[in-house]
């Protein structure tokens, strides 16, 4: 013992950290701080310390080339002894990771901890959320696969709407004319060394100004802050009701740590790494791509928005979301910081919540693309051709060899980006359809140059008996007499 | 040494010493900045695009659409599949064709021909085109970008080399959407 004391006391001799560490473990906290809420913050750094570890055990067998990035991920995956293994908790811990700073963004939000003196420790959480969003699509792009590759060519295709500049961002973002070589070598930078360094920076100082400032006490309702008067309320009330943060307070976060870590391992054993998917051959044309969860938001929100909106939403939305969250603490730096008291801020992490929510489960099933193979793998239910004509059953073939069920679904199979076709009769009279059919229209295009009359006759016979066995279809009457009285059968 | 403002041999050293640094930076900054954006610079002029022969005209049957693929001009060493690049060939008829960018309009998805219905449908965001490439429906709000094209003792080229995108950096034409 005396000689492992000795070696302590020869190192803090020359290092002198000793001392600041005590102080650090040592410092008052407000004992309401040893909170199950107040842990999301380390529980982020703590994942990130498994992405540094896991990231760099990765680097190991890695090989970032276009030509080799996809073979390495598979040597990975089936013949590096746990190789699997790593790359599902450095994935997992992605995931883990962005969903535990959205937390801890919210919670400091509810708990007004943004307001004085922590602006600027907000500030730089801010950039620490865009950075880690940036790490996991950056990420995304080094499973080098077609989600990769036509991910990048969204992410092309957005930077270049940005006016005047949009083409040069292109090619400075791909490192050239096309997605090659140089631009998985340029994320692989990004990946690895740009973005990192700085999280390792910006999470230093955030931690630093979290010791310097304290940890924001529990909110009591009433208890306004006062730029006046603050600094000296929080140094008496951790003097009067305070705690040595070492071990009053840090013993949750230590469990709540473990636990992530437990998480996430137990994620990555039972579902495995993330892809990757197929080979990056941009001639290969047969691909659905998706981005991983935590953009799928955003993937729902691009087939939502109207085209004329689009660009401006996507040019300006995000910059004036970031100068928002930037101004934050300025515009509401004093007041009131329980939630209790604040309805408005609660409502709005409830609609932000319920929006990406409902976007994210909607990327899910994505009823907004046609489902390329419904045509040919899902069959018009036998029960809409009981007793049909011979013209109907024609129709019901149009119906599948013309696409038709890639948009539209019958007997709730087939594509949801029509409306469904079941009771369709009910809705749209004879001349509807065919007008429908022909001309298009409400975003369907119009077929009136791919059918012949034939076909459209055929069609629509068959568009007609789509209609709840009690209910009768449309019918326009002013048709049937006008037909009555120029002696036409209808 | 009385006077605190004078400036002192030692601090005028420091002052010469940061300027010193400053005018080397600011040389070194010229080269790093010339090297971060030499993609730009060397596409500058649509240098990147050249004429990429797709194959025999008499391979492309009248009336129809096929899939043509093409090694992309720039090549470099590690680029490995990436540079092969798809698009989809439509002869009209004769010696007329429409060559268009697999990429879609909206936002670069692989979009997909589908002939018995005559339309290029994108898996992403659900845009769809007609067989002439002009916007059908969904979220683009052009149509399919265009590749120019000659033919040359029967064989059809077409000039490529950049990846399409809405910004449209390259010489890619193609019909915008009439005005309803």
């Amino acid at each position: 013992m005396r000689i492992i004391s000795q070696i302590g006391e020869w190192f803090d001799g020359r290092l002198q950290l000793a001392a600041p560490v005590r102080e650090a473990a040592a410092h008052q906290v407000p004992r309401s701080t040893a909170s199950w809420w107040y842990v999301f913050g380390s529980a982020a750094l703590t994942v990130f310390l498994l992405q540094l570890v896991t990231g760099i055990l990765l680097a190991l067998m890695y090989v970032p080339s276009a030509s080799e990035a996809w073979s390495s991920l598979q040597a990975l995956n089936h013949d590096v002894t746990l190789g699997w293994f790593i790359r599902a908790l450095h994935g997992w811990g992605s995931n883990f990771m962005v969903a535990i700073v959205l937390i801890h963004m919210v919670q400091v939000f509810l708990f007004g901890a943004y307001k004085f003196p922590r602006e600027l420790t907000w500030i730089v959480g801010v950039f620490l959320l865009l950075m880690t969003l940036g790490m996991a699509f950056s990420g995304q792009v080094l499973r080098f696969d077609q989600d990769a590759y036509w991910g990048i060519s969204i992410g092309a295709s957005i930077a270049s709407r940005v006016p005047v500049v949009g083409p040069m961002i292109v090619n400075v973002m791909l490192g050239g004319p096309i997605i090659a070589g140089a631009t998985l070598s340029r994320f692989f930078a990004l990946h690895v060394f740009v973005i990192p360094g700085m999280l390792i920076g910006f999470a230093g100082l955030h931690l630093l100004m979290v010791l310097k400032l304290g940890i924001n006490e529990w909110p009591m309702p009433g208890r306004l802050v006062k730029r006046a008067t603050y600094v000296s309320e929080y140094h008496e009330l951790t003097k009067k009701d305070g705690a040595p943060f070492v071990p009053y307070a840090i013993w949750k976060d230590l469990f709540f740590a473990a636990f992530i870590l437990m998480a996430v391992a137990a994620c990555a054993l039972y579902f495995g790494p993330f892809g990757p998917t197929g080979r990056p051959d941009p001639t290969i044309i047969q691909t659905v791509p998706k981005p991983d969860y935590f953009f799928l938001w955003l993937y729902a929100l691009l087939s939502l928005l109207p085209p004329s909106l689009e660009t401006p939403a996507l040019l300006i939305g995000p910059v004036l979301v970031i100068i928002g969250l930037l101004l934050l603490p300025f515009l509401s730096g004093e007041g009131e910081k329980s939630w209790r008291r604040r309805p408005i801020a609660v409502l709005t992490v409830l609609l932000i919540a319920i929006t990406l929510g409902t976007f994210t489960h909607l990327a899910g099933f994505t009823p907004w693309s046609p489902h390329m193979n419904a045509w040919s793998g899902d069959p018009v239910p036998e029960r809409f051709l009981h007793g049909a004509t011979a013209l109907q059953r024609q129709g019901a073939l149009v119906f599948q060899a013309k696409q038709c069920r890639n948009c539209h679904s019958l007997g709730e199979l087939g594509g949801q980006r029509g409306p469904a076709l079941d009771s369709v009769a009910v809705r749209l009279t004879q001349d509807q359809l065919i007008r429908q059919v022909i001309q298009g229209g409400g975003n369907m295009p119009a077929y009136g140059k791919n059918l012949s009359p034939a076909e459209t006759t055929a069609l629509v016979a068959f568009l007609e008996t789509l209609h709840p066995a009690g209910q009768a279809p449309a019918r326009d009457a002013a048709r049937d007499i006008v037909l009555k009285e120029s002696g036409t059968n209808p | 040494m009385s006077n605190e403002n004078m400036l002192s041999r030692r601090g005028l050293f420091m002052k010469i010493g940061m300027l010193f640094n400053g005018l080397v930076a600011i040389a070194l900054a010229f080269p790093i900045v010339r090297f971060l954006l030499s993609s730009v610079t060397r596409g500058r002029g649509h240098a990147y695009l050249s004429w990429v022969t797709l194959g025999r005209v008499s391979e492309f049957p009248e009336g129809e659409t096929r899939l043509a693929t093409f090694q992309n001009p720039y090549v470099m060493p590690t680029d490995g599949k990436t540079v092969d690049t798809a698009c989809w060939v439509r002869r009209i008829e004769g010696d007329q064709f429409q060559v268009f960018a697999v990429n879609c309009a909206h936002l670069g998805c692989p979009v997909r021909w589908f002939p018995q219905s005559g339309l290029f449908m994108c898996p992403c965001h659900g845009g769809a085109y007609y067989r002439d490439g002009s916007r059908a429906s969904g979220p683009p709000e052009r149509g399919l970008f265009e590749y120019p094209h000659k033919i040359e003792n029967g064989l059809i080229t077409i000039q490529a080399g950049e990846l399409p995108t809405p910004g449209l950096s390259a010489g890619l034409t193609g019909k915008k959407p009439p005005c309803v």
